[in-house]
């Protein structure tokens, strides 16, 4: 009870006390928001879930060939995967993505190709998929021995067992995680302004950052903001059904 | 030659975790048609001999061979060897991401290359014969226990197997649930399925069994006809552990 007087004079004393003119000349002025339609959406928020999509991608399938080289019998295998995983996460995302956009031209006068879209995808997916080659391997371990057991029993080999049976399981378990790697890497998308950007290239926040040297305030900073929880929220909204669904499944 | 070449033929088989021997040293030979059960107390290797005869584990020494092929040979296609043993576990391993139908027929499909309609012909006629055609469209976590089992077997079946092993299949079964899988497992070996059974079931033993071993501590102390070794043992061991389940 004593909660809520204390918080509600808090929160009385902020809506008397805030200047809310200025508040809303500076965060929500609707001329901005109308000049920044409709290219904050057909060029920002595209880019963003165009780099999105081809780094969850890329990454993704890099993921899995890294999780199951952890897993093999072959020692080399498994010490390259460990060695990217734990090198990967250790450094800034920002760091590999300079040196995907920028060192690897300046090394060997060599670009990736597609502009912002190619090398996005490659320098989020290098880092993205450190982190999902771990939730893979512990999707594939969470499937009971059984199950790999039976199959090859059946006559598979462990190729098709791993195939048919346990990744397909392996994913079942794994989609909420994936689906948080997923929202985390929309925002890593605002990273690659360090790689520059041309006019039709630019992403959600790049776009709103050069937007504020016209509109001379911060209302395309709270555009964007929007527009990212709009894409997020239902992806982890489903997230936590999800959850709930696998957690009284058991 | 294949009349007397025995379908399963073990020789001088040890099979060491680590530091701990597991078996030490097993000679068993199964022949055609014929349904031997393996008894003997909890960690005295059952499950790794009946691992070792697919190769689920790796042998240490000794020798495995399946119908005149030495499975511990480097050069053996394990993999085709293994569709014509049907294995059986006592947690049934059904695939819970497929229907029973998917469960029945992704192996013939992507090991024996079947098409669709064929697997699913096999498929049905095995689901027939375990008494469960009507639950093709089932997913396992809907079936009961015992269901599931008859299911595995199903599955197992459709590779054509020449052979089964069964490690306990009714030990994890409500006691109700029991009975109709010994039903399926009486009517495999009245159809003359070669089966090496390790099972608690003395009753199943005793009356479809052409030969009972009795295992101990990685060795096989008796190897004979059900009435010899259930009615009377000749080994202490084995007079013990008889004793020891009657209480049960
Ligand atoms: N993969 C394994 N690693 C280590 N020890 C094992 C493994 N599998 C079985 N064992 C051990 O081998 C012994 C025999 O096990 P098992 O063959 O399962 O016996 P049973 O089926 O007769 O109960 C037990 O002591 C068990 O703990
Ligand atoms: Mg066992």
């Amino acid at each position: 009870m004593f909660l809520y007087v204390f918080t509600g004079l808090i929160v009385l004393a902020i809506v008397l006390g805030a200047d809310w003119p200025k508040i809303r000349n500076s965060f929500f002025q609707w001329e901005v928001i109308r000049d920044m339609l409709p290219e904050v959406l057909t060029i920002g928020a595209k880019n963003t879930l165009l780099y999105t999509a081809l780094a969850f991608a890329f990454g993704l399938v890099l993921a899995l060939a890294l999780a199951l080289m952890r897993r093999s019998d072959f020692a080399p295998y498994r010490l390259f995967s460990l060695v990217y995983i734990e090198l990967f996460r250790a450094i800034p995302a920002l760091v590999t993505i300079i040196l995907v956009g920028l060192g690897l031209p300046l090394a060997f006068g060599w670009s990736i190709p597609f502009g912002t879209a190619g090398k996005g995808m490659i320098g989020l997916g290098v880092v993205a998929a450190a982190y999902m080659a771990e939730t893979i391997r512990a999707g594939i371990e969470a499937v009971p021995r059984g199950q790999m057991e039976a199959a090859r029993s059946l006559g598979m080999s462990r190729g098709r067992a791993m195939t048919y049976i346990i990744l397909p399981q392996a994913f079942r378990i794994i989609i909420p995680p994936l689906t948080n790697e997923l929202v985390l890497l929309i925002k890593d998308t605002s990273l690659l302004f360090v790689i520059g950007t041309t006019p039709l290239s630019k992403e959600l926040t790049k776009f709103a950052r050069d937007f504020m040297t016209t509109s001379r305030n911060a209302t395309p900073l709270t555009v964007a903001a929007i527009v990212y929880v709009i894409i997020t929220l239902p992806m982890t909204y489903v997230v936590r059904r999800l959850e709930k669904r696998a957690g009284a499944g058991r | 030659m294949t009349a007397v070449t025995p379908v399963i033929s073990i020789h001088g088989l040890h099979k060491y975790f680590g530091e701990l021997e597991v078996l030490r040293g097993v000679d068993i030979d199964v022949r055609s048609g014929e349904v031997v059960c393996v008894i003997g107390p909890s960690g005295s290797g059952k499950s790794t001999l009946l691992r070792c005869v697919n190769l689920l584990e790796m042998p240490t020494a000794g020798t495995v061979v399946i119908e005149g092929i030495d499975m511990t040979d480097p050069e053996t296609d394990v993999d085709a060897v293994r569709t014509r043993i049907g294995m059986v576990f006592q947690q049934f391993n059904l695939f819970p991401h497929l229907d029973v139908m998917g469960n029945l027929t992704i192996a013939q499909q992507k090991v024996l290359d079947r098409g669709q309609d064929e697997a699913n012909e096999v498929a049905t006629r095995m689901l027939e014969r375990v008494g469960l055609e009507d639950k093709a469209d089932e997913y396992p976590s809907r079936l009961s226990g015992g269901q599931q089992q008859r299911v595995a077997i199903a599955r197992s079946l459709c590779m054509d197997p020449d052979m089964m092993l069964f490690d306990e299949p009714t030990s994890a079964l409500d006691p109700e649930l029991i009975g109709e899988v010994l039903d399926v497992m009486r009517g495999l070996a009245g159809d003359g399925m070669t089966m090496l059974v390790v099972t608690h079931e003395m009753g199943f033993a005793q009356h479809v069994a052409d030969r009972v071993v009795f295992m101990d501590e990685g060795l096989i102390v008796e190897d004979g006809p059900p009435s010899q070794v259930l009615l009377n043992p000749r080994h202490e061991r084995t007079q013990r552990f008889l004793r020891a389940v009657e209480h049960d």
